[in-house]
């Protein structure tokens, strides 16, 4: 009995190992191995031409928040390199706070339509997607720039003489992001809300509770896993940014993605740029273990 | 000496939409509902129960008219001001919170003290037996108990009026047998005004102390079940409430001329041409050619175990439905195509002058 039942559960199991293989395989070609590349490239020596020469070395990390002297050799801290991260963190954070306030009242917004004109709001707000975010980006450039269309039309009317600057600035960057990543918040705030049962706001109001208690209390619990997949979905992408940062932010304000950039370009340090990609990989990590984590205890208690 | 009124409704009106595709859910309706009085409004669906009930409990303004809740004009004051409580058609309990904490829920939004929130929702706990769930969600529970929870989150605030809102319609029929029996108790031991709206004429009938019968956004009649049953002032009242035989008829002197000829005796009204109606367990059957009664034929028999349904035709073609208990031995009356003689109850008949 005991032996037949055991032989069920390996059948099982293997049955189980078989059917998830496809997906193992691409996982481990396309993520795990080009992973471990990245990580063994950190710890090498730069080629002369880009590249890597075979030799160990740990200068691809030390690079990472240290730089060595042109002199003298010696080490001072990469004060460039930690200003990036930093702003990679801060603007990501910040886009997810901005794509989150303008998206809760939209996704609200779309919820409470009448069922028959919802597909019609939800397809406005898909509409950019139908282009490239280049092309977007650089109509925002477009707009902003110094002899851009905002700018042009305030000094033909007067209302200004010289432009004001706008473009490669920290803003502009937080514009960009915020604009290209907003339907990635509304969309799963919209599909929690939709199964937001709109007969609890009656039973809150009923129940004393002010229009602010009703939001705090019983709308934003409620519709809470769609809040933590809206800012999951912001917030990873936008560390990572390389588009909007390169169009808006120019040489200035530089992200994460066009350090890393540089480094297999221009500055062909290919184990520093593989150590900075690492170092964005486990930031994501970090980030995503701790929005999980808070998650996962609210929804226990 | 007259009786302390708890919620008050003067001529509301209430209409959707505007202009000439507005539609009047509720056409000029004056009510009085007493305090600790269990008060049913009953009425097929779409006859403006339901948009009374969300007036008095403020998810509604009326277009025109009065909302009073102990004298006060409460009609604009918003549902989160009213010390009036519901609980919904479909439950509406809060997901994300266990069943202490939606029953607190009204407490803690009232800003009690904590240790009073504590010990309320306790006996709310203990009034509708469900202290072993205290802490379990909402999704855990069965129909029944989540309509427990409803009833006791909205009964935590000690309203001075609960609005029951067809409660009982989720649930099968032997637990809502059960429920009705135990909102009854609810009721007395709270001593809390309750409306209670449905559609269900037997579970207004055994609940209620004061039926109020609506039809087409007007109330219809307004009395104790036994008023609304045995006398009703029109034929929607009679129909909807029970089984009923209508007769058409003539005022022939101290009577009514039924339209196959036969005189029958009935309190006289105004109007010449009126309906009689009657209730089928106040028909007698007798001898074909007993006194005093009308010639009618038995044209179909159903039984229903505890009676028998004679349908019966008179020598005009109307109808008559009788309703006779069954005998002990199972023994039935009256065979099919029989011609019996046919005898109303005296006093059991009603002119309707509509």
């Amino acid at each position: 009995m005991a032996a037949a039942e055991e032989q069920v559960v390996r059948e099982t199991t293997r049955r189980n190992w078989l059917l998830s293989a496809p997906a193992l395989v691409v996982l481990v070609f396309t993520a795990t191995l080009p992973f471990v590349i990245v990580l063994v490239y950190s710890f090498l020596t730069p080629g002369q031409y880009g590249n890597v020469v075979w030799k160990f070395s740990t200068d691809g990390w030390v690079g990472l928040v240290m730089t060595r002297d042109v002199f003298d050799d010696t080490l001072g801290w990469a004060d460039a390199h930690l200003t990036i991260i930093w702003r990679s963190v801060k603007l990501s954070f910040a886009t997810t706070i901005i794509t989150f306030v303008v998206g809760f009242p939209t996704a609200w917004f779309i919820a409470t339509r009448p069922q028959r004109s919802r597909p019609i709001w939800l397809f406005l707000i898909t509409i950019p997607f139908w282009t490239n975010l280049l092309i977007r980006t650089f109509a925002i450039n477009e707009m902003i720039r110094n002899e851009g269309l905002i700018n042009t039309v305030l000094m033909r009317t007067g209302l200004i003489h010289e432009p004001i600057v706008m473009i490669y600035s920290d803003g502009a960057v937080l514009l960009g992001m915020g604009y290209a990543y907003f339907p990635l918040m509304v969309l799963p705030l919209y599909a929690a809300m939709d199964r937001f049962d709109m007969r609890l706001l009656e039973a809150g109001y009923d129940l004393y509770a002010s229009r602010l208690s009703v939001l705090w209390r019983i709308v934003m619990p409620v519709v809470r896993p769609g809040i933590i997949a809206g800012c999951v979905l912001v917030f990873i992408p936008a560390l990572g940014a390389y588009v909007t940062p390169r169009v808006l932010g120019g040489g200035k304000t530089m992200m994460l993605g066009n350090l890393i950039e540089m480094q297999f370009g221009q500055g062909r340090n290919w184990p520093l740029g593989a150590s900075i990609s690492i170092t964005l990989a486990v930031i994501t990590l970090v980030a995503m273990l701790i929005i999980i984590r808070r998650a996962g205890r609210e929804t226990a208690q | 000496m007259a009786e302390a009124i708890a919620v008050e409704a003067r001529n509301a009106v209430k209409e959707f939409g505007s202009g000439p595709s507005a539609v009047r859910a509720l056409d000029d309706v004056s009510i009085s509902i007493k305090v600790g009085e269990f008060f049913t409004l009953l009425g097929p669906s779409g006859c403006g129960k339901t948009t009374l009930l969300r007036l008095i409990a403020g998810f509604e303004m009326p277009t025109s008219g009065l909302i009073l809740l102990n004298g006060q004009d409460i009609t604009y004051l918003p549902p989160n001001k009213r010390p009036v409580n519901t609980v919904f058609q479909s439950y509406a309990l809060f997901p994300h919170l266990t069943v202490s904490e939606n029953i607190g829920f009204g407490l803690q939004m009232q800003g009690r003290p904590k240790a009073e929130v504590h010990a309320t929702v306790a006996r709310m706990l203990a009034l509708v037996k469900l202290e072993p769930l205290a802490d379990r969600k909402i999704g855990q529970l069965s129909g029944g108990q989540q309509q427990r929870v409803a009833l006791a989150r909205a009964l935590a605030p000690a309203p001075k009026v609960l609005l029951l809102d067809e409660p009982l319609s989720a649930l099968d029929l032997k637990l809502r047998k059960e429920m009705q029996i135990e909102l009854k108790r609810l009721q007395t031991e709270t001593g809390i005004t309750f409306i209670f709206v449905t559609h269900d004429q037997e579970e207004a009938l055994t609940m209620s102390d004061r039926i109020g019968v609506m039809s087409a956004g007007k109330l219809q009649q307004v009395g104790t079940p036994k008023d609304i049953y045995t006398q009703p002032v029109n034929r929607f009242v009679a129909s909807f409430i029970g089984e009923t035989n209508f007769l058409p008829a003539t005022r022939d002197g101290d009577g009514y001329r039924l339209d196959c000829g036969i005189k029958v005796a009935a309190p006289l009204g105004k109007a010449e041409r009126v309906t009689l109606t009657v209730r089928p367990e106040q028909v007698r059957l007798e001898a074909k050619d007993a006194s005093d009664t009308i010639p009618a034929k038995v044209t179909n028999l159903v039984y229903f175990g505890t009676d028998t349904h004679y349908h019966l035709m008179l020598p005009d073609g109307a109808e008559v439905v009788a309703r006779l208990q069954s005998l002990a031995s199972g023994d039935t009356g009256p065979a099919m195509g029989q011609d019996v003689g046919l005898r109303f109850v005296p006093g059991a008949v009603q002119v309707l002058e509509d």
